[in-house]
């Protein structure tokens, strides 16, 4: 035997050797959005692998649209590339219905009964959890302290739609470059119709009565579309109908907006003093109501879910139960300090006194979530689950093409009642061939 | 000379490459016509079966169908436009010795090399915004109201800038066509006292003539297919001002998650382009015979 074969035959048992570490191991395949608090879960992994030496982490981290369509297509073949997705509130409901999502039992220790009940019940069917939320969004208020004390109003915690036009009528002043409310107009069912819905409800709109006919011919809707609309032509930014998420958080953050009314994560964005100018001045509110018991703030939650078609259920199961437990937030805090740690979906984290004084907009956070119930948005009662959307796999389509109405509307091409007619014309096309409407 | 076995060697030693090609472009388009033909929703799988034309239907019945036809056939034009006439311009001038040739002629082509969602970006954020861009500061300095792009004229705005991003590939053709022209001949009808824009019409343009087929019928190639530029700046709208034949395909696919009416707009699509194909080629192709 040669020294050249007998290394040969050497590297061949190593090799073998390392096939059967390998195989022993697990490899998961996480997909997940590219958001800060994803981002850092990444960098803390490390302590998972210690803890589970079997498993093997691999991420495929996603613009959140472009994750939505690759991992849209992948449970709906059933080609099972996935066995850890982050999904949101929309898609739950939707896929749990379909058995395309592997039910959770997280066992004792994860203490399922901690969530917060309006995220818990989103994220449920029937009672049964079938995502577990890595943390949770409503929406509020935040406005320009100094702004509304100089034009001497005052914006309440608990603030109606009136007191919301009264102050952008205060506070906006367009030679200043100051508009007195930002709000989204870009059309898409993520975008201006996130908003709308929510404000919608607060006016008792709903979508869909209990038999699935499309509302927009009711007088709701028609005073929740005139307001809004009046609001932005008289004191919005020019170009509203393009601004979404991104936009008006650029606009506020330079200050050229007296108001906004958005995502409750906006909150540490626009008090963040790198990015933001006017970091020192932020007020936040309660999103308006009507006098009518519900006020306009949605409930979004980005989850770890299961689909049926993984061959790692275990295993994923397993690593749901460290990313979105308990000990989870410990890690967080430990490392990068307790206002950091994934917001909105445990009441322990509410209730302790620490991560309280370090946010300051914790309370709100807090309150704005429990606002919403996910199976009762609206005054009336409706056949859908959700809250800025409808739960049904149409409504991605027919959520964009009514958003394009009214982002038309607010271009000034339409009135108030012919934007209400094509949405009523759309919707009712829709649900008809979709087979709702028998 | 080819005996008949030689011929036939050459044809089995051709035919590999003939099939790959044929599997290249005949699977795809099959697969599209078989989708086309099938109710299937991604998200509704229990629900999907032969439905012959329904969907072909259901496509040509969206209400936007025929707007985004006239706005694909708008976009198209108008880039080859701006590009054709805006192309021969700037080729013209930096076609002369001046100082600095070879970074300015670098800077005219550099907006090709940039990528157009990272354009239409820039464009959308740092030009049109309404509130901070500079074409908005522009018109205040000399105290006008700022111009809403793109709620106001959504596709002219896609449109310039789909042009400032094709104007670069257009000038650089047109550019090595002029180098080709000799330059005797624009001499000697100096010498016959031809004025300048008689000798730019009777030599230089039918000179270019081949070089803007080229430019006219590659552009259209892709002009029609334009999304991101739309994705990111208006998608689509206001209502659906800017939508495209593209775009309502994406719209179909992505967001009603329906297979089926995105393949049959796929297939509407790829009629469309052959038409326009077809219409160029008889405009244009006169002069390739000239």
């Amino acid at each position: 035997m040669t020294a050249t074969t007998r290394a040969l035959l050497g590297a061949t048992a190593l090799c073998a050797l390392g096939w059967a570490a390998a195989a022993q191991q697990t490899t998961l395949t996480i997909a997940t959005v590219n958001n800060g608090d994803m981002v850092r879960m990444q960098g803390l992994t490390d302590d998972f692998t210690s803890q589970n030496p079997d498993i093997a982490l691999e991420w495929v981290t996603l613009e959140e649209n472009v994750l939505r369509q690759n991992v849209t297509t992948d449970i709906a073949t059933g080609g099972g590339q996935y066995d850890v997705i982050t999904i949101g509130t929309y898609e739950v409901p939707i896929w749990a219905r379909q058995g395309w999502l592997v039910p959770l039992d997280l066992g004792a220790e994860f203490d399922v009964d901690d969530l917060l009940p309006p995220i818990r019940a989103g994220l449920s069917v029937d009672g049964t959890l079938y995502a577990s939320p890595f943390y949770g969004e409503s929406s509020f208020v935040m406005y320009r302290r100094d702004l509304a004390e100089a034009a001497g109003v005052t914006i309440p915690d608990s603030p109606t739609w009136a007191d919301i036009k009264a102050a952008a009528a205060a506070m906006h002043d367009p030679d200043n470059g100051v508009y007195g409310i930002c709000l989204r107009g870009k059309a898409g069912w993520g975008e201006n119709m996130a908003f709308l819905t929510t404000m919608a409800n607060s006016y008792g709109a709903r979508w869909f009565d209990e038999t699935w006919q499309p509302q927009f011919d009711t007088e709701q809707w028609r005073a929740a579309i005139t307001d809004y609309l009046d609001l932005m032509t008289n004191y919005g930014p020019p170009g509203a109908s393009s601004n979404g998420f991104n936009e008006n958080l650029t606009l506020f953050q330079q200050g050229s907006c007296g108001m906004w009314i958005d995502a409750t994560v906006a909150g540490s964005f626009v008090t963040d003093p790198n990015n933001s100018t006017v970091a020192d001045s932020v007020g936040f509110a309660l999103a308006p109501d009507n006098g009518l018991g519900k006020r306009a703030n949605w409930l979004w939650a980005w989850s770890l879910a299961i689909p049926a078609s993984s061959d790692a259920q275990d295993a994923a199961k397993t690593f749901i139960a460290w990313a979105t437990g308990k000990g989870y937030t410990d890690l967080v805090a430990a490392q990068d300090g307790i206002a950091n740690v994934p917001p909105g979906t445990r009441t322990s984290l509410y209730e302790n006194p620490e991560y309280l004084a370090a946010a300051p907009f914790a309370q709100m956070t807090i309150d704005s979530i429990n606002a919403a119930d996910p199976n009762n948005p609206t005054v009336d009662p409706v056949p859908y689950t959700g809250v800025q959307f409808v739960a049904i796999p149409e409504f991605q389509g027919l959520g964009t093409a009514v958003g394009q109405v009214f982002s038309d509307a607010l271009a000034g091409n339409k009135t108030v009642d012919e934007a209400l007619a094509e949405a009523q014309a759309i919707a009712t096309q829709t649900m008809t061939e979709a087979g709702y409407i028998k | 000379m080819s005996t008949q076995a030689s011929r036939s060697a050459a044809r089995v030693m051709l035919a590999p490459a003939v099939v790959v090609l044929l599997v290249w472009m005949i699977v795809p388009l099959a697969m599209t016509l078989w989708f086309s033909v099938q109710r299937y929703n991604l998200l509704r799988p229990e629900d999907s079966g032969f439905i012959w034309f329904q969907n072909y239907a259901n496509f040509v019945a969206t209400p936007a169908f025929w707007l985004a036809i006239l706005n694909t056939l708008l976009l198209v034009l108008g880039v080859l436009a701006i590009t054709v006439v805006g192309g021969i311009l700037i080729a013209l001038l930096i076609d002369r010795p001046i100082w600095g040739q070879g970074p300015v002629r670098i800077l005219v082509i550099s907006p090709f090399f940039i990528m157009p969602p990272v354009a239409a970006l820039i464009w959308k954020n740092m030009f049109m915004n309404p509130t901070n861009g500079l074409f908005a500061a522009g018109f205040r300095a000399v105290g006008l109201q700022p111009v809403e792009w793109l709620q106001d004229w959504p596709l002219v705005s896609v449109i310039l800038i789909v042009a400032w991003q094709w104007l670069p590939f257009a000038t650089l053709i047109l550019l090595t066509a002029l180098q080709s022209l000799s330059s005797e001949q624009l001499e000697a009808a100096e010498m016959d006292g031809a004025p300048p824009l008689k000798r730019f019409w009777y030599i230089t343009l039918p000179h270019l003539a081949r070089a803007i087929t080229v430019v006219v019928l590659i552009q259209t190639i892709f002009l029609l297919g334009i999304l991101v530029e739309i994705l990111v700046t208006t998608n689509g709208g206001p209502g659906n001002e800017s939508t495209t034949l593209t775009y309502l395909v994406y719209f179909e696919a992505i967001l009603d998650t329906d297979a089926g009416t995105a393949a049959a707009g796929g297939v509407v699509a790829v009629i469309l382009a052959n038409i326009v194909a077809v219409f160029l080629m008889r405009a244009i192709g006169k002069n390739l015979d000239a």
